[in-house]
């Protein structure tokens, strides 16, 4: 499987970007040790203008290379953290919809439907309004609204598996529900749920970044969304305010789209890995 | 003593709204140390049959008693911890075998699952049950799609066979695989009966497997036994119009002439005939059996059969059937 993967050239640059990009979360607090909000320079000085300023200043004179590096902090943080909050809600609950049916999986299904009847943005909005705009607030706000299409996947993996027939030999040899769900589905429900983990991660990447934008994200936090925010309305004057933080967003989420294929390659026998 | 007793099991599936009756009212005993087999076309419910015995399907009516336990009201661990006395050998050796995990892990599940020894233990039975089956010893760290169907096969009666059951359910175990295969497999199966002095249930739509395998013999129809008797006595008279039709539709290298298929189609369990279900596409039919269901009579000792004429057909009499086509 990591053959297949390391194969796909596509997979291994976006999994190369993907590690650039983690790098510079972890090291933003030695490279920037400052707060990235201080305003440290002279306002709008042009990228290349000033080489203490590599990425140049915004209005207020903060430099935008250290906001650029503890934005991805923020960003990863709550693209990680959102997904695998989306992910532990949805996997449970569509393994328990989808392997027992009847009842249990009613009540599953009319809980997603009430999610799902709610465009999700506007459900994080409302969460993140009602609480206050923390990123904790935040990442569980993305979170909630993330665990549907993992529900829904998880339960039609587990819906078709059940009838296998290892899975009635695991009955027959008197396998509790726990043992069949966890170590016999669910380790070959995995490989699509894996998949679309990666896209989680940038969907929820770019929820905190449109989120910021309107300027409902958390004040106190740098992210590259707040950046494009803010220079938005210097977007005349100084667009790279704008281009700089949105360039990282693409790349940030290009570079975990190319992962999600990579892995479908790799995980999918369907697709040969012969 | 009966290992298995079974009365009037009724077992089938939902298939939106209407209730597809797969097992319809099926009663027969079962004594340890007999190989049963259970004859029939494809979709006469035998397979469910062997499941619902096993409780993998649900019992609608009726009653299983297995070792002088009445397990069809089993639940939770009482359930599970008969079934580590009926074990099941699957169909297909692709679908049985869980493709992510090793043959060790595998094999060494249900002992876990059971208590049954240590670790050190666990490990010495599995090595010691792959030897009897006929598979390397390095077979354990290895993976399902490593292994051929046949060897497949194997690894699935050792899981079956791992818990010491009394009673195994071999569902077509060999249907799935190559002729050459098929003997060896058989073998296998007999040669370890014989050890273990287990019973089995043998589920096939293959005659010649079964003229060569089992003690007695129990042929469904449409959900319901329609004949039951000795090995023998199923060969050389068969008693009921299907059961003769089945004889004569198997190849047989004695003769030259091509099998003969049985006239008509198998109705849709949904939508059974009245009367006997066998009467659209029976020879001898007449009005009693369009109004009539048969009941299961002795007609020798035994051998049973549900058909309101199988006295009127003298013994070893080809019945008309279908041309063949040219």
């Amino acid at each position: 499987m990591s053959a297949a993967f390391l194969r796909n050239k596509a997979a291994v640059l976006g999994l190369g970007l993907l590690a650039a990009i983690v790098a510079m979360a972890i090291l933003a607090p030695v490279l920037y040790p400052d707060d990235p909000l201080d305003m440290v320079g002279t306002p709008f000085l042009w990228p290349g203008q000033d080489p203490s300023f590599p990425l140049g200043t915004d209005s207020l004179g903060r430099d935008v290379a250290a906001g650029i590096a503890h934005g991805a902090r923020v960003s990863l943080l709550i693209g990680l953290w959102a997904t695998v909050l989306g992910l532990a809600l949805g996997v449970s609950i569509g393994a328990i919809g989808g392997y027992f049916g009847g009842w249990l999986d009613d009540v599953a299904l009319r809980a997603v439907e009430l999610f799902q009847t709610v465009p999700p943005f506007l459900l994080v909005i409302v969460l993140v309004a009602i609480w206050e705009p923390s990123i904790r607030n935040i990442t569980l706000a993305i979170g909630l609204v993330s665990w549907p299409p993992v529900m829904r996947l998880t339960r039609a993996e587990f819906r078709s598996f059940r009838e296998k027939d290892f899975v009635t030999a695991a009955r027959g040899l008197g396998f509790g529900h726990g043992r069949i769900i966890l170590r016999e589905i669910l380790p070959n429900a995995l490989p699509p749920i894996v998949v679309t983990s990666s896209v989680m991660v940038a969907t929820a990447i770019l929820m905190e970044s449109a989120l910021s934008f309107l300027g409902l994200g958390d004040a106190n936090r740098v992210s590259w969304g707040s950046m494009i925010g803010n220079g938005r309305e210097v977007l005349r004057a100084a667009w790279f305010l704008t281009a700089v933080p949105g360039a990282m967003i693409v790349v940030a989420v290009l570079a975990l789209n190319l992962v999600s294929d990579g892995l479908n390659e790799a995980l999918n026998p369907r697709l040969g890995r012969s | 003593m009966s290992i298995l007793s079974v009365t009037d099991l009724h077992a089938g599936y939902q298939r939106g709204g209407a209730v597809l009756r797969a097992v319809d009212g099926v009663s027969f005993e079962m004594q340890a140390g007999e190989t049963l087999a259970v004859v029939g076309e494809s979709g006469c419910g035998k397979s469910t049959l062997g499941k619902a015995l096993l409780r993998l399907v649900p019992p609608s009516a009726g009653q299983v008693v297995f070792n002088g336990i009445d397990i069809t009201r089993l639940r939770g661990g009482a359930l599970r911890s008969i079934r580590r006395r009926m074990q099941m050998i699957y169909q297909d050796p692709y679908g049985s075998l869980n493709p992510r995990q090793s043959i060790g892990a595998i094999l060494t599940a249900p002992l876990v699952v059971h208590g049954i020894g240590g670790r050190a233990e666990r490990s010495r039975l599995v090595h010691e049950m792959l030897d009897r089956v006929g598979l390397p010893a390095a077979s354990f760290s290895r993976y399902p799609h490593e292994f051929s169907g046949g060897q497949r096969q194997r690894i699935g009666i050792a899981r079956a066979l791992l818990l010491k059951p009394d009673l195994v359910v071999c569902d077509e175990p060999v249907s799935a695989l190559d002729l050459s295969i098929q003997a060896q497999i058989l073998n296998l199966l007999a040669g370890l009966k014989q050890e273990r002095g287990l019973s089995y249930l043998f589920i096939s739509h293959d005659l010649s497997v079964v003229r060569y395998f089992a003690d007695r013999v129990l042929v469904m129809y449409l959900g319901r036994i329609v004949e039951s008797a000795d090995h023998a006595a199923l060969f050389d008279h068969p008693s009921h119009p299907y059961t003769r039709a089945l004889i004569d539709a198997a190849p047989d290298p004695g003769k030259r002439r091509p099998p003969a298929p049985i006239a008509g189609e198998l109705p849709h369990a949904g939508a059974l005939p009245a009367g006997c279900r066998f009467h659209p596409r029976c020879p001898l039919a007449t009005g009693l059996c369009a109004r009539e269901e048969p009941a299961l009579r002795t007609i020798a000792p035994g051998q049973r059969v549900a058909c309101h004429h199988a006295d009127a057909v003298p013994m070893n009499t080809r019945i008309k059937r279908e041309p063949a086509e040219a």
